[in-house]
Parts: structure tokens; C-alpha cells; sequence
């Protein structure tokens, strides 16, 4: 049984190192010139005043894709939170505050703010320069959980109330649906990047609809960041099984 | 010159890689994968796509270690707590 089982592992994974092989010499080489993607990309970003050719193919050109990728995120934060709730055998027990040295309090309590503003910043250039909502999203949500660091649980919990950013994790994926319905309305079509003026290039408000979809993104990102680390906090810090059970 | 830099990183990367492997204990392992979180950012920055490298940095070298000292916690609290019980249980 053991045998069949290694020589069926032989040969899938010899047929998958072919395939990758054969693909692999297929690639066009390292470091070339030539690249027509590319080339279209940036057409279709400078034509519609978008600073940054990443934020339009997520935003403009391929907005559809990432709207199935804002669902996956939002699916499995929503998992998540099923899993790890609290069940009928556990109990929260109150985290004892503990003592923070000196050091780390002084540096959390210092990076928090820039690294918010960082994030907040990373967001809304996201038409312009490299990062977006996925990023700046992220880098807010994380710079938040400096206050576990640098005070304690308590605290975090206090500056998060959890039912605000649940309901802003949702709202933030309609506010794209919208958006993108708003397409429709409009005589075009689906997420069609028709809906408002290109604006000045390089500016704040250039690339017509590529600036709200990316803070909707950043507003759901951010959201389902915090909602998903707060229920692993709560499983490791709070919640306890009953003993006996 | 420039083909030099992307060479280190990809050195770096496997090095960084190879260790978050060999490496047993999982708390420890999440401060490798943050490390190598920080070496893929790099990597990426250096291939020019800093978008990417930025995800990377904020996913791999912060969120994923994070995500997982939390859980490691979790399972080593539930020990304990089985340990006692089972204590309990034997008096």
C-alpha cells in the first residue's frame, strides 16, 4: 500500500516537473526589451491620467478581478470569524494587565501614529506612486495592534471597538459593488472607468473612478485586518476552555 | 552591476528560506519567515515591482509571523490548561 502510494507521488510529481520544465523554456528571456503587455498597460494608464500603471490595471483595466479578489479576502476574514468564536465550552477570562518595559513602550507608543499616517498616506497616493488600498490597508491595521505592544489589551480594545470595523468591512465591499453598478447606470458598462473626469495627471484626484475603488479596497483591507487579528488575539489572550470539559 | 544586486537577493531569499525550513520551533520559525518576508520584499523592489515588494513586506514580514505567534500561543496555553486539568483529575 505504502509503494503504491510513493510510486503514484513518482509519477504526478515527474509529470508536473515536465510540464513546468517544458513551460519554463517557453518564458521569454530575463530582463528583455520587449514587453507588449507592458507597452498596453501604460497606453491605457496614460491615456486615462493614472500616475501609477499598477493602481490602473487593478483599478480601470482589470477592476473585475479585483473585486473577486476583495471577495476572497472579505470570504475568508468571514471564516475566520466563524471558527474562532467563542463556543459553548470556553469562557472569556479578563487578561491581567502586565508590566511593559520602558523601551518598548516609548518606541510603540512613538511608531504607532507615523506608521498610521504612513498607512493612511500609502492609501490615498495609491493612483500615483507604488502601494494602494490592499498596502496602506494593511500597514493602518497593523500599526493599530502597537498599542498591544506598547500598553495592553485593554487599551487596544478600548481604541477598536470590533462591531464598527465588521460593519466597515461590509460597507466597504458594497461601497465597491456600488461603484462599479454605478458603470451600469450610467450607459456603459460594468466597473467601466467612464463614470467621472480623468482629472489633471499626477494629481490627487486624477484617474476618474481608480482613486475611490482603491480607498474602498483600503477601507475593506484595513477593516478585515483588524477584525481577523482581533479574533486570533481573543482565542490567545481572552478566551479559555472550561476546566473538567 | 544591477544583475549583481538580484543575485544577492535570490541568494538571500534561498538562504532565508532554507533556514525558516530547517528551523523546528514555530515561534521561531515565524521571526525566519519574517526575515525572509523582508528579503522577498527586497527581491521584488529590486525585479522593479515595488508594488508587490510593498504587500510582501506588509503580508509576509508583519502579518503572517504575527498570525502565527498568536496561534502558537493558543496551543501552548491549551496545554497547559489540559495539564492542569489532567492533575486535577488524578488527585
Amino acid at each position: 500500500m505504502n509503494r503504491l502510494r510513493l510510486v503514484l507521488l513518482a509519477v504526478g510529481g515527474t509529470g508536473l516537473a515536465a510540464l513546468l520544465v517544458a513551460a519554463c523554456l517557453g518564458l521569454p528571456g530575463f530582463g528583455g526589451r520587449s514587453h507588449p503587455y507592458g507597452a498596453r498597460a501604460v497606453h491605457a494608464s496614460l491615456t486615462r491620467h493614472t500616475a501609477n500603471t499598477i493602481a490602473s490595471v487593478n483599478f480601470d483595466q482589470r477592476a473585475y478581478d479585483t473585486l473577486g479578489e476583495m471577495s476572497i479576502l472579505f470570504a475568508a476574514v468571514l471564516g475566520c470569524v466563524v471558527l474562532l468564536r467563542q463556543a459553548r465550552d470556553e469562557h472569556r477570562a479578563q487578561p491581567q494587565p502586565a508590566e511593559v518595559a520602558r523601551p518598548v513602550r516609548r518606541y510603540a507608543l512613538i511608531v504607532l501614529p507615523v506608521a498610521l499616517v504612513t498607512g493612511l498616506y500609502v492609501v490615498a497616493h495609491g493612483q500615483l506612486s507604488p502601494g494602494g488600498g490592499f498596502q496602506g490597508g494593511v500597514v493602518a491595521a497593523t500599526a493599530l495592534h502597537l498599542l498591544y505592544l506598547g500598553a495592553d489589551y485593554r487599551a487596544l480594545e478600548r481604541v477598536r471597538p470590533l462591531a464598527v470595523f465588521e460593519t466597515s468591512d461590509a460597507l466597504a465591499v458594497s461601497t465597491y459593488l456600488v461603484l462599479g453598478a454605478a458603470g451600469v447606470l450610467a450607459g456603459t458598462s460594468f466597473l467601466a472607468n467612464t463614470l467621472l473626469p480623468y482629472g489633471t495627471f499626477n494629481t490627487l484626484s486624477s484617474g476618474g473612478t481608480v482613486p475611490l475603488l482603491n480607498a474602498a479596497v483600503g477601507m475593506e483591507v484595513a477593516s478585515a485586518v483588524v477584525v481577523l487579528l482581533a479574533n486570533f488575539l481573543d482565542q490567545a489572550v481572552e478566551i479559555e476552555e472550561e476546566h473538567g470539559s | 552591476m544591477s544583475d549583481a544586486v538580484i543575485v544577492v537577493a535570490l541568494l538571500l531569499t534561498a538562504a532565508s528560506a532554507t533556514a525558516a525550513v530547517a528551523q523546528r520551533d514555530p515561534a521561531r520559525q515565524a521571526l525566519v519567515l519574517s526575515v525572509l518576508g523582508s528579503v522577498l520584499a527586497v527581491l521584488f523592489t529590486v525585479l522593479q515591482a515595488p508594488d508587490v515588494g510593498l504587500s510582501q513586506l506588509a503580508v509576509g514580514a508583519a502579518l503572517t509571523p504575527l498570525l502565527i505567534m498568536l496561534s502558537v500561543r493558543k496551543v501552548r496555553r491549551r496545554g497547559r490548561t489540559h495539564d492542569a486539568a489532567a492533575k486535577d483529575g488524578a488527585r
